[in-house]
């Protein structure tokens, strides 16, 4: 995995919330069986009419956002489906961070393990950064997950929470079925205790 | 110190607790199906790994497969490759699979189950939200994304920061036409798409008792849909029950040391939650979504409800209502259907199947309607074909299909055209959910066969039964 330590880049505004896994990724895009290649059909229905043609009004589509890697959206963020698709769908179109005032849990694992950082700030600072992006051309944010900070250049400084063991794995960029495997001699000594039903076996 | 049923069931797998890292959670049983499973197992062969377990770990394909009759050949090339790859993978690691020709496919958190792998006790995960319905029997059971089902088969283990609790508490009777989904969807109204973001949900009081363990499935199935991470309800002799005598669930001697070691596992008297939330059961009613998250919900008798007042939550009203093809105000026994939809993980069961066929039962589907019904599993399709629904359900005007996840999410050929409006019975009614453009309203089985005779939304609690 990718560590995560600094980045500066771009922002796009997608300020609504309950923005569910449906629209991020929609299901006629889960068929594939790798896990590359999903960026093109990141927010496909909302910005695509049904005949495929990109819809100019929609955020994504527009040149000045072109090159973003931070996205700031509303409160509860990726609800829904448990489709890690739609954080590689976020990941292959290039976003290495999202801003939000809350997530739902699974995509929000679901981001930790690639590298994809999910900064939970306060409702209005959330707000102020979808403004700016929106109002500011090239508007910029550094988001550092060592002192666990999100700055811009006007003068906003927010600080943000997240839980040590994530933060650790994203800064070094840690292979968590390594760690775990590193307490293999426990979950032996577990199973000897715990032994599969015998109605499961053959 | 008193335990929840979560803590005690938590408590019973934890398997390390290493310094400065979340506690390592052990599996007991780990669902997969053929949707986000196949680049886990290309990890698991880039690491050069294998998996750990294969007998705790059981497949079945439901989400992309077709729901004409099988040996219909599947014409979406990219759908048929990943079916194939799951195949192969089972193959590959030896790992269990219910395959599409297998008498036992089903949806998985269906067939689970109703095979006796789902039992009281176990921790279970899936690659599906869905997967808190297990909480049914007492059983800790939540989602995963693809990363974590990679983990589980190769360690059997998933580091898990332990989550908070919620107890939902239901006092009363739920009333005639008021099933578990009006409960759940009951629920998700009042505290929201992310009101137990965070928390597992315990399900307490008269009104969950009195369900049914398929009742409980639907209750729990919905958590999800509330942020929660996982919903459960403590064992007792109605699980007990249902469990007893099925093809994986303990045999002989061991039935009885298992029961035994149930019975311990309710909350304890004076065991704490962080968040206790008291619902009434005598004020749900039969509900019907209106807007384009599960939270937006509206008893039959009422009306689409007028746009809020403030700035940011009147411009994402107007959004739903826009994308509904809606107007607030109109009662909601007004709004017209196009499909009806029977199915999903929340409600293809047979007592789902048996209480749309009892409103169905003398009655034609409206003019203009189609209306579709789709067993969670060949099993249910089965059982319900011995009892003569699948008669009922035909002679109504219904079509009687083969089991998978079908329209609940659409990524078959089952969807919704654009604008077109339908009462399901499944358990998301995003945008685009049931197909691009499709209006959903999530709705009870009674309410949706209701539905598909009337052709608007009707209370089920004045329905004339035949």
């Amino acid at each position: 995995m990718e560590p995560f330590r600094k980045h500066t880049g771009k922002v796009a505004p997608l300020y609504r919330a309950n923005i569910d896994t449906d629209q991020i990724i929609p299901k006629q895009f889960l068929k594939r069986i790798e896990r590359t290649g999903f960026g093109e059909f990141l927010f496909h229905d909302w910005g695509r009419s049904a005949e495929g043609t990109p819809d100019p009004s929609f955020v994504l589509n527009q040149s000045r956002y072109s090159g973003v890697s931070i996205l700031v959206a509303g409160k509860n963020f990726g609800c829904g489906s448990s489709r890690e698709h739609a954080v590689w769908a976020l990941a292959d179109f290039g976003f290495r961070a999202v801003i939000a005032p809350s997530f739902a849990d699974i995509f929000a694992n679901n981001c930790m393990k690639n590298g994809v950082l999910t900064v939970p700030l306060k409702e209005h600072e959330a707000a102020e950064i979808a403004r700016k992006a929106s109002e500011i051309s090239d508007y910029q944010l550094s988001v550092d997950l060592e002192s666990c900070t999100v700055e811009d250049s006007q003068g906003l400084a927010a600080s943000f929470h997240i839980d040590e063991f994530t933060r650790h794995c994203l800064l070094e960029g840690l292979d968590e079925i390594g760690l775990t495997l590193q307490h293999e001699a426990d979950i032996t000594v577990y199973e000897s205790t715990h032994p599969v039903p015998s109605t499961w076996k053959a | 110190m008193p335990r929840t049923l979560f803590q005690k069931v938590w408590d019973e797998h934890i398997v390390s607790t290493p310094t400065g890292q979340p506690p390592l959670l052990y599996v007991d049983l780990h669902l997969v199906h053929e949707v986000t499973s196949p680049q886990a197992f290309d990890g698991l062969r880039v690491a050069n790994r294998k998996v750990r377990e294969p007998l705790r770990t059981i497949a079945t394909v439901d989400h992309n497969i077709p729901t004409e009759p099988r040996g219909t050949p599947i014409l979406d090339p990219i759908a048929k490759r990943q079916i194939e790859a799951l195949q192969a993978n089972c193959r590959e690691f030896g790992i269990r699979l219910f395959d599409m020709d297998s008498a036992e496919q089903g949806i998985v958190h269906v067939i689970g189950p109703e095979l006796g792998f789902t039992q009281p006790g176990m921790t279970i995960v899936c690659g599906d939200s869905h997967t808190s319905t297990h909480g049914a029997f007492g059983a800790l059971a939540f989602g995963i994304g693809t990363s974590e089902v990679e983990h589980v088969l190769a360690t059997q283990c998933l580091p898990q920061r332990k989550p908070k609790t919620m107890l939902i508490h239901v006092s009363g009777k739920l009333g005639e036409g008021v099933s578990a989904k009006d409960l759940a969807l009951g629920i998700i109204g009042k505290i929201g798409t992310d009101g137990a973001t965070g928390h597992v949900i315990e399900y307490a009081g008269e009104a969950v008792r009195s369900l049914s363990v398929e009742g409980r499935m639907t209750l729990c199935n919905m958590s999800i849909e509330a942020g929660a991470r996982a919903g459960m309800v403590a064992p007792d002799e109605t699980t007990f029950a249902y469990v007893k005598g099925r093809r994986f669930a303990p045999q002989g001697i061991d039935w009885e040391t298992a029961v035994a070691r149930w019975r311990k596992l309710p909350c304890d008297p004076g065991a704490k939650y962080d968040t206790v939330v008291e619902i009434d059961a005598s004020e749900l009613a039969p509900f019907v979504t209106w807007g384009t998250n599960p939270g937006m919900v509206v008893s039959i008798a009422g009306r689409v409800p007028e746009l809020p007042a403030n700035g940011s939550d009147r411009t994402a009203a107007q959004r739903m209502l826009e994308y509904m093809g809606l107007e607030a105000g109109v009662p909601v026994e007004q709004i017209r259907v196009d499909r009806v939809f029977i199915g999903s993980c929340t409600n293809s069961r047979l007592e789902d199947l048996r209480a749309a066929a009892r409103v169905a039962k003398g009655y034609k589907v409206a003019s203009g309607v189609r209306a579709m019904v789709v067993p969670g599993s060949q099993s249910v399709k089965h059982a319900a074909e011995q009892e003569g629904l699948h008669n009922i359900f035909q002679q109504a005007g219904f079509e009687w299909r083969e089991s998978g996840c079908s329209m609940c999410l659409g990524m078959n050929p089952d969807i919704l055209r654009p604008a077109e409006r339908c009462a399901s019975t499944s358990n998301r009614n995003f945008e685009g959910r049931q197909g691009r453009g499709g209006r959903t309203h999530l709705v009870s089985p009674m309410m949706a066969a209701a539905a598909a005779i009337t052709g608007h939304f009707t209370d089920i609690r004045n329905w004339r039964f035949q």
